[in-house]
């Protein structure tokens, strides 16, 4: 045979409208790939990856404590999960999560550490977290002010802000709320600026859980997620049925940054009880992760986030009952992510190898 | 006497998910011939003749250069097969030179000598009768002759077999005359040239044989000299079709837009439109013609407000009420007087529709801010996108298929379709049948003048000159912005139009 003749070795066919069986049988497939090269990397470090999944599941789930754990875990991210998603439906790539938590949870504890006793807990828990969203928010509205006015980058500008909010947290911890001198340390909170527990686990489960409903509506049914859709898809199209492009992108980066700021406000009063330089703990980065696993769907967000939080509570456990580093969950959780995104290219494209059997019946039919 | 064949494709298919483009075509193409390969939009002449210039690869079939079978992976193998074909979009750096556009990418050994290429260059131009200026940067050049870089380009690579992609699209007729001898030239130094192909005059004046395409699939290949165009028609659309508008004269058409001394500039303060001032009647379809980017686009645009004009009045009159200027209200306030657009760009969708949803969806593009409620009615644009679907036809599923999923006709037909439901009394419609294969482009034609007979002024953005003719009843011409002419299209003729799109008043653009 001539060189020349050859065809390529391999070559991209497009698929078109796959069953939505198939599909979820791919997604399945590929979590469960992801499990087994997690499972490799186990094997590598010396452990079974039996016994190492049986610890990261008995370690999340196994006891109700693990389980509170777990949830404390998932709330964050899932809140944060649900905050960028308008913005990532809407093309507007806002990685600025993080500071806009942070800077919800400054605004909150500035309440929590000057107004408590002053006034019953219920009133001072709602102005911190009125105050912690109206916070985020503003920390979200000025990358999107800046876009709309002057086109900006969004991505760099919503990433810088992080450091400015989290170098203010610095500050405020060695400076003017610095606790004993010297510490470095915000002193706790007084327990009425604290989330009350229900089930065990402070409230803002709740809070996420109601804000899960709410974003599905407001995506959904309403005028503004219908905006948001629009402009997602075409910013073109939006100016000619009379959006006005700029105030609906400030609008939504204010609506995402309250609500990452209300997350803030979840974790400083309820998981924390005070506030530091890691009060969002990259909770901001890996909400992204949860928003495009979840292709946007509030719902699948809960059972997301949860799966992250279940992987990287294990991973302690895994840590200190066989000695596998927990940064191992880490690895999983990426090999996870990989797959999954990786998942979605085979449910748009088919790859034809040359000569193979896909190549015949390409042929043939 | 047999000679060998330039090209000779075997049996090529070649398939986009469940769609076939190309069906199993045969193709022959001879040096010292011109070939025209002729067929409706979407019939996959594109797709053929990129596989050529190695842009696809084949599904299945055989493709032999000069009697020899040959596999073209990339486009480096179409310049090693002396293969170069002329895209409809023009690859070129604009702040190069017309030479360092032509020799970039060229493996050349040794140091980069710009003046021998400047050379080879010109030598180039004088053997075909090319007219350019290697030094000149692209920036400075007109339309028609970025094209013609893009053709020495090819010819500088040693190509014998050149493949255009809807060459004239973009050009005046004369330009077109001048493309054409030198493509002659071309032919008779012992070239083998592919043209690609809608418009049947141009077949007729230029190639020698014609290979039609339907619908992927190959119908057949004729002597020019042999055939007309009433029968290269039939064969495209695969049964008879009469080429006649209808053009219905309405009585007593009345001044509804007038557009006085209207003057905008771009971000960096050009000047987009120039003091155009024009009346649009209602019961008349105005068409717009000019080479593109003439200000066709921000014509529109400024009308329905999504342009900021600078200088100038826009008066809109409508039926029983006082007039008022246009200028300084709101796209949405626009719209609710009675103003709509249909505006198709390139892409189809992206101005006016919304890729991602379907027909329902984008019927809400119009109606989505009704009511006090927060949430969104879907009921209402649901009704109408069912009757939109109903009316014209439109192919699809259901009224939740993305539309981007659909067709170019169908697309168009739910644009067109929404913006004519909104009951305007002025439509502005810009490259409406772009794309569309002939029976829905009449459709389309159809709908203007059904909407015309009901007295609504029709603006009609057009790129066909031979269409704008026989469809519109005035023609105003464009050139750099100004208007250069209205004319009366039952009078005039293309040549007519044809110099007012490069002349302002007599006097030829400046970088035309």
């Amino acid at each position: 045979m001539h060189n020349e003749m050859k065809t390529p070795l391999m070559r991209l066919a497009k698929r078109d409208g796959m069953e939505a069986w198939k599909m979820w049988c791919i997604r399945l497939g590929s979590i469960l790939l992801a499990l087994l090269l997690g499972g490799l990397v186990i094997c590598i470090v010396g452990v079974n990856p039996v016994t190492a999944y049986g610890t990261i599941i008995s370690g999340s789930l196994g006891k109700s404590t693990a389980i509170r754990q777990t949830i404390k875990i998932a709330v964050p991210l899932l809140g944060c999960a649900l905050a960028i998603a308008p913005c990532f439906k809407m093309r507007f790539w806002n990685i600025g999560a993080e500071g806009q938590i942070t800077a919800g949870a400054i605004a909150a504890t500035y309440f929590a550490l000057n107004w408590a006793g002053k006034m019953p807990s219920w009133m001072l828990l709602l102005i911190m977290a009125l105050a912690g969203a109206l916070a985020g928010g503003v920390w979200g509205l000025i990358p999107a002010f800046f876009k709309a006015k002057w086109n900006t980058n969004e991505t760099l500008f919503t990433l810088m802000m992080n450091y400015i909010v989290i170098g203010v947290v610095r500050w405020l911890q060695g400076g003017p709320w610095e606790g004993r001198p010297g510490s470095q340390i915000i002193p706790q909170f007084d327990s009425s600026a604290c989330l009350p527990k229900v089930l065990g686990v402070h409230c803002g489960w709740i809070i996420v859980l109601v804000l899960v409903v709410f974003i599905h509506v407001y995506m959904r049914y309403t005028k503004h997620g219908y905006e948001i859709a629009v402009i997602g898809d075409s910013i073109n199209t939006a100016r000619y049925a009379g959006m006005n492009v700029g105030r609906i992108m400030m609008r939504t980066m204010f609506l995402s940054g309250a609500i990452s700021g209300l997350v803030g406000f979840i974790v400083a009063s309820g998981a924390n009880n005070t506030l530091y330089d890691g009060v969002a703990n990259g909770v901001g980065f890996t909400s992204i992760t949860v928003a495009w696993l979840s292709q946007l769907n509030a719902f699948a967000m809960i059972a997301i986030s949860m799966m992250l939080a279940i992987l990287s509570k294990g991973a302690e456990t895994l840590q200190t009952r066989l000695a596998v580093p927990a940064s191992i969950s880490d690895i999983i959780t990426g090999i996870l992510l990989f797959c999954m995104l990786g998942c979605e290219f085979f449910i748009n494209y088919r790859v034809i190898f040359r000569g193979s059997k896909h190549d015949k019946e390409a042929t043939k039919a | 006497m047999e000679t060998v064949c330039a090209i000779e494709l075997r049996n090529i298919t070649k398939r986009f998910g469940k769609v076939v483009a190309n069906d199993g075509i045969d193709l022959e193409l001879h040096y010292g011939e011109i070939l025209s390969l002729l067929g409706e939009n979407g019939s996959g002449k594109t797709t053929l003749m990129n596989m050529l210039a190695g842009i696809y690869f084949p599904d299945e079939g055989e493709i032999f250069i000069n009697g020899k079978q040959v596999s073209i992976r990339s486009p480096k193998d179409a310049y090693d097969n002396k293969i170069g074909m002329i895209h409809q979009h023009y690859k070129l750096v604009d702040v190069f030179t017309a030479a360092q556009n032509i020799i970039l990418g060229l493996d050349d050994k040794g140091k980069l000598d710009i003046e021998a290429a400047n050379e080879k260059v010109r030598q180039i131009c004088r053997r075909y009768g090319f007219d350019i200026d290697p030094t000149q940067k692209i920036y400075d050049m007109s339309v028609s002759q970025k094209q013609t870089v893009e053709i020495v380009k090819m010819l500088y690579r040693g190509a014998d077999i050149l493949i255009l992609d809807e060459p004239t699209a973009v050009l005046t007729p004369q330009e077109t005359e001048k493309l054409f001898d030198v493509l002659r030239n071309m032919r008779d130094d012992g070239k083998a040239i592919v043209i690609i192909t809608h418009k049947l005059h141009e077949v007729m004046a230029l190639s020698d044989n014609v290979t039609v395409l339907r619908k992927g699939k190959y119908i057949g290949t004729v002597k020019t000299s042999e055939t007309n165009p009433q029968a290269l028609t039939d064969m495209m659309v695969g049964r008879a079709v009469t080429l006649n508008i209808d053009r219905p004269l309405y009585e007593n058409p009345v001044d509804r837009l007038e557009l006085k001394n209207v003057t905008c500039l771009d971000a960096e303060g050009v000047k987009k439109l120039d003091g155009v001032s024009f009346v649009a009647k209602g019961g008349e379809i105005l068409g717009v013609a000019g080479i593109a980017g003439s200000g066709q686009k921000e014509l529109l645009e400024a009308i329905a407000g999504l342009y900021p004009v600078a200088e100038g009045e826009i008066i809109f009159s409508p039926e029983g009420q006082q007039p008022s200027n246009l200028v300084g209200k709101t796209p949405m306030q626009i719209k609710k007087a009675g103003v709509a657009m249909a505006f198709v760009p390139e892409d189809r969708l992206g101005m006016g529709l919304v890729g991602s949803m379907g027909m329902t969806g984008n019927m809400m593009l119009r109606s989505w801010r009704k009511g006090k409620s927060v949430f969104v009615n879907r009921k209402d644009p649901n009704e109408l996108a069912l009757k939109v679907w109903k009316e014209l036809e439109v192919v699809t599923p259901s009224t939740d298929f993305p539309v981007r999923r659909m067709s170019g006709g169908n697309v168009q037909k739910v644009l067109v379709g929404r913006e004519i439901a909104s009951a305007p009394s002025v439509l502005m419609s810009a490259y409406a049948v772009r794309g569309l294969d002939i029976n829905t482009s009449y459709t389309i034609y159809n709908l203007m003048t059904e909407q015309k007979m009901k007295g609504v002024a029709v603006v009609f953005v057009g790129e066909d000159l031979d269409v704008l003719l026989e469809l519109c009843d005035r023609i105003l011409v464009l050139c750099g912005g100004k208007v250069s002419g209205i004319v009366d299209a039952r009078t005039t003729t293309k040549e007519e139009i044809g110099l007012l799109m490069t002349r302002v008043g007599g006097k030829e653009r400046a970088d035309a």
